[in-house]
């Protein structure tokens, strides 16, 4: 069947083997050949795609939930959106929670994904107690902070290069009502916003959005919307209006006109200040959950996200440095996110590190990956990284450079015997 | 609603199970020959809806237990969906009559043995609902799999049948015929992506008919017309397509 991630780009020829109990699983591994786990397809670029892909889709059962300390046990395959439905309602959210919630369980530890709070609560890894992970030889180990520890660390954004991820304990956070108190603060440069994320740390969600082809004074000019869990408010989500994208756009619908100009608006729409309204959960953590296929509006060729991020002493002076190039080019999108990350974890491969973090849609077109080895350079020379959830295209290089436990992440397969578990992406960067 | 499961761990039984307790608040009985995965199915449902759920042993081909088996149940079901089914292997059956048989008795004896059962109770009890999920398959015989078909259309009729005994009687009898679903059963065939819907496509389309009082649900709606072209094509033309 044909398989792609979310950006639509590469799309490969692979098989598909789900499974419904571990037991069926050492058969599969025991064929020739690669594999990787696949399960939402939400990733964006090609790290859980190869020839073989082994699917969790029905490996979603839910094994237990304690309501007096919210701890729910469950297979990888059940998603994020399943756990809010079940749970919210009960008084209990996702403690941390990436930008949607279509995912699984299983994809947020391989990713280590983070959400709005990092700088308060971290990745997504922080809430998840332990998990049981399958090898390459078919056995099943338990693995936490205590247990099989380096294995763990290797897990959680170790993108699937470690085994099969099989059930996961994970702990959610107690909740007053299924909205949220949002403020907005409109930020005129990248200065001013800034400053805003530096005074408004202790605030539990932080993101803004910011338009990357702005260019001179306005360099930088953002919305910046921060929000705590509300104490009022019902705890049921009001129904949600659902949009979909039914065909492709043509390509050429998304150029720098088309993009400056819905910038202009979209800053324009926004008052300069709003403080603590009350917003329903869904759009403020899930806003393009609410449109399906929405990857649609980058045309048939797909699209990829860049996303990156930069040590903290150095984060001004990059960003500065990529947004004035960003802007020269004109190549860019209306979806650019900026956010500060709170400190690194200690997992091997996990992306956030204490800084700024850009995150960025390109539409693939054949002057786009020069210019984003172009800059690759820049974000290497401040010291920082790519997201390998994100990543499609990334040098070897980029990777051994940004990610200084490589070789220890790598050492740590070979003694396992893991092999057996590439994705496209990670042939590509030699993990 | 107390609600039967036969051949319960499909996925197809599966995802109707999870949306008749999330929406129904029914309670379940799950009943498959692979006790032990059901088990995990029950406490996911537990865990998810807090409905009560059992399980329990059940042979579609067994038919000398089926009586015991029903007789078994305490509580009594108040309604019951007929899930289990065996694609089987098309050329290997027609070399091997004994895969045709399995194919016969899974997806039509043993349905109609255990339905003979629960119909007379429901028939006593003046109330009752029987769903039973048998195939666009069974609308006209194709070369690729007209032994399913012809088990499958044999069901079609026998639940027509049922439908019309019991129509005074208070029981609902729905038949319900999908096209491709996306499920273990099918997941080594390469199937039309437009025209394949998920098993969760297809159990929110069953409780919709359900809730209509439909005696006949197409799943996904646009089966409905196609077989409607298909059953159309005379003859002579369709026995030369290669279907």
């Amino acid at each position: 069947m044909k398989l792609s991630g979310w950006g639509r780009y590469p799309i490969v020829n692979a098989q598909s083997m789900s499974f419904e109990a571990m037991e069926e699983l050492p058969e599969i591994l025991s064929q020739t050949g690669e594999f990787i786990v696949h399960a939402m397809g939400r990733s964006y670029g090609d790290s859980a795609l190869n020839r073989q892909v082994i699917a969790t889709r029905r490996y979603n059962k839910l094994i237990g939930f304690d309501p007096q300390n919210g701890m729910v046990t469950c297979e990888s395959g059940v998603t994020l959106a399943e756990l809010i439905d079940i749970f919210l309602p009960r008084g209990w959210f996702l403690s941390v929670t990436p930008g949607t919630k279509l995912i699984s369980v299983g994809g947020a530890v391989a990713g280590d994904v983070h959400g709005k709070n990092h700088h308060t609560a971290g990745c997504f890894s922080s809430c998840v107690e332990s998990f049981e992970l399958m090898i390459a030889d078919g056995r099943v180990l338990s693995c936490s902070r205590t247990e099989n520890r380096e294995l763990f660390l290797a897990t959680c954004g170790g993108m699937g290069l470690t085994g099969i991820i099989l059930t996961v304990r994970l702990k959610l956070k107690p909740v007053k009502s299924a909205y949220i108190r949002e403020t907005i603060v409109r930020c005129r440069n990248l200065e001013e916003v800034f400053g805003a994320f530096q005074q408004h740390r202790s605030t539990t969600y932080s993101v803004a959005w910011i338009d990357c082809l702005a260019k001179g004074p306005h360099m930088g000019r953002s919305i910046l919307m921060l929000g705590e869990n509300a104490d009022t408010g019902r705890r049921r989500l009001p129904k949600a209006r659902r949009m979909s994208i039914p065909v492709d756009f043509p390509g050429s619908c998304l150029n720098r006109y088309t993009i400056r100009l819905f910038n202009e608006l979209y800053y324009r729409s926004h008052p300069s200040y709003v403080e603590n309204r009350l917003v329903p959960l869904e759009p403020f953590f899930y806003p393009l959950d609410q449109i399906a296929n929405w990857n649609r509006m980058y045309g048939r060729g797909g699209f990829t996200q860049y996303q990156l991020v930069l040590p903290l002493n150095a984060s001004f002076e990059g960003l500065t440095e990529i947004l004035t190039r960003i802007a020269e080019t004109g190549l860019g999108s209306f979806l650019a996110v900026l956010k500060l990350f709170g400190p690194e974890n200690d997992n091997y491969l996990s992306f956030p590190m204490e800084g700024y973090t850009l995150a960025l849609d390109f539409k693939i077109e054949k002057r786009l990956f020069p210019f984003l080895d172009e800059l690759d350079r820049i974000v290497l020379c401040h010291g920082g990284r790519l997201y390998l959830t994100k990543d499609v295209r990334m040098q070897p290089e980029i990777f051994q450079q940004g990610y200084p436990r490589h070789q220890r992440f790598a050492a740590l397969r070979a003694r396992y015997g893991l092999g057996k578990f590439n994705s496209l992406q990670s042939k590509r960067l030699g993990v | 609603m107390n609600l039967l499961i036969l051949g319960a761990n499909s996925d197809v039984a599966f995802a109707l199970a999870r949306q008749f307790a999330e929406t129904e608040h029914a309670d379940l009985w799950l009943a498959s020959r692979d006790v032990g995965m059901l088990e995990k199915k029950a406490r996911d449902i537990t865990v998810r809806y807090g409905v009560k759920t059992h399980t329990c042993f059940f042979d579609a081909q067994n038919h000398e237990s089926h009586q015991a088996f029903y007789g078994d149940l305490n509580p009594r079901p108040d309604g019951v969906i007929i899930t289990f089914g065996h694609l089987g292997d098309q050329p290997a059956a027609q070399k091997d009559f004994g895969e045709a048989l399995r194919i016969f008795e899974t997806n039509f004896i043993g349905a109609a043995s255990i339905l003979e059962v629960i119909a007379a109770d429901f028939e006593r009890r003046g109330h009752g609902l029987i769903i039973g999920i048998s195939s666009v398959a069974g609308e006209r015989g194709r070369q690729s799999n007209y032994l399913y078909g012809a088990a499958k259309g044999a069901f079609t009729i026998y639940l027509s049948g049922l439908r019309n005994r019991l129509s005074r009687r208070g029981v609902t009898v729905m038949t319900v015929l999908p096209g491709f679903i996306r499920t273990k059963m099918t997941e080594t065939l390469d199937l039309p992506e437009k025209l394949t819907a998920s098993p969760e496509e297809v159990a929110i389309d069953i409780y919709r008919a359900y809730r209509n009082k439909k005696d006949i649900v197409y799943t996904r709606w646009f089966w409905r017309w196609i077989m409607l072209v298909i059953r159309l094509i005379p003859e002579t033309i369709f026995k030369r397509l290669r279907l």
